[in-house]
């Protein structure tokens, strides 16, 4: 009882930011990639569907799609950002 | 349960300086540099009337490439830049790879200087070829696509600034930089997972190490795939970017 109280006392007000700052580097990088998750799923099934009804214009729905990925990725990588910079 | 010992990120992306101010992401992006300009200028040599061979069969097919990508994105009037765009890529590129090369496994572009440095060089080129293109209408253009009200003109124009000079820019950096690094990092645990079960001297950790190596093997081919990718998309965005201030009022007013 006696050393838990010790223990409990020995943790500063640092030891709970850094606490809480990993806490929340978590849930940063977690809520990050919700959105652009289905954002993705999305555009590449679209562009598979397209791909399949007309496979003559494979090359330019690609171009495309890569796009319309770079575009939806970037918010889940700043995510990741935020993930390195809060909690490593 | 595994007491998992993971290194701190300085000791992950950080090197040490071979001398002060130099270290080895300098190095890799100065090998880098040497590597394609020899490459190229070796091909630039070969006799372009017979049939073309070895390195020379192989740089063409990359300015092919980049020339597929101009076309599909700024159309005939962007192929003067083929080769601006063939630096990027083949440098981009050619950071990428130590990511996966044993012994240096390091992509250079996972510090954000590099990103952030092409990424400014792209925002300064079209801002430039913007207004020199089409002068003043260059920043209405781009604050005010053609068609929109004049009531929703302050809350658009504010939008499409910050989107299109601050946003875009640090996008295009954090892109690059973001997945290079998590590429990186997944290799770095997979690597020290795998590791602290070899070691832990017991006959299940040993048997079940098996696993996270399988999964660092899938890993470092992913990787190939993604620096390849990485190099693609920023070019292709750099093309983009580019392409859509070459666009002058009169094209666009007659698309509509």
């Amino acid at each position: 009882m006696e050393a838990t109280i010790a223990l409990v006392a020995q943790l500063s007000a640092d030891d709970e930011k850094a606490a809480n700052a990993a806490i929340g580097a978590g849930f940063a990088y977690g809520l990050a990639a919700i959105g652009p998750g289905i954002g993705i799923g999305y555009v590449a099934g679209k562009a598979i569907e397209a791909m399949a009804r007309q496979p003559e214009a494979a090359g330019m729905v690609r171009t495309t799609m890569f796009l319309g990925i770079a575009f939806t990725e970037a918010l889940a990588l700043i995510g990741f950002v935020v993930f390195i910079l809060l909690g490593l | 349960m595994l007491g998992l010992e993971f290194p701190e990120i300085n000791e992950v992306i950080r090197w040490v300086d071979l001398f002060p101010t130099f270290n080895k992401i300098a190095l890799i992006a100065c090998a880098a540099t040497i590597i394609g300009s020899v490459l190229f200028i070796i091909a630039g040599r070969a006799d372009p009337l017979t049939a073309p061979r070895g390195v020379r069969n192989f740089v063409e097919i990359v300015v092919e490439f980049i020339e597929g990508i101009i076309m599909e994105t700024m159309g005939k009037d962007g192929l003067k830049w083929t080769p601006h765009m063939l630096s990027f890529f083949i440098f981009i590129y050619l950071c990428n790879l130590p990511g996966i090369i044993p012994v240096i496994y390091m992509p250079a572009t996972a510090r954000m200087a590099i990103p952030l440095f092409l990424a400014v060089v792209v925002w300064v080129i079209y801002n430039a070829v913007g207004i020199k293109e089409q002068k003043l209408g260059y920043l209405t253009h781009m604050l005010w696509p053609p068609g929109v009200p004049v009531f929703m003109k302050p809350l658009v124009g504010l939008i499409e600034f910050v989107s299109n000079i601050l946003l875009r820019p640090f996008a295009l950096a954090i892109r690059l930089f973001a997945n290079m690094l998590a590429g990186h990092m997944l290799l770095v645990t997979f690597a020290i997972l795998t590791e602290e079960l070899v070691g832990s001297g017991n006959v299940f950790g040993i048997g079940l190490s098996i696993l996270p190596f399988f999964m660092l093997m899938f890993i470092t081919a992913f990787e190939v795939l993604v620096g390849f990718l990485q190099a693609y998309i920023f070019t292709i965005l750099a093309c983009v970017f580019i392409g859509s201030s070459m666009a002058t009022h009169d094209e666009h007013a007659e698309a509509h």
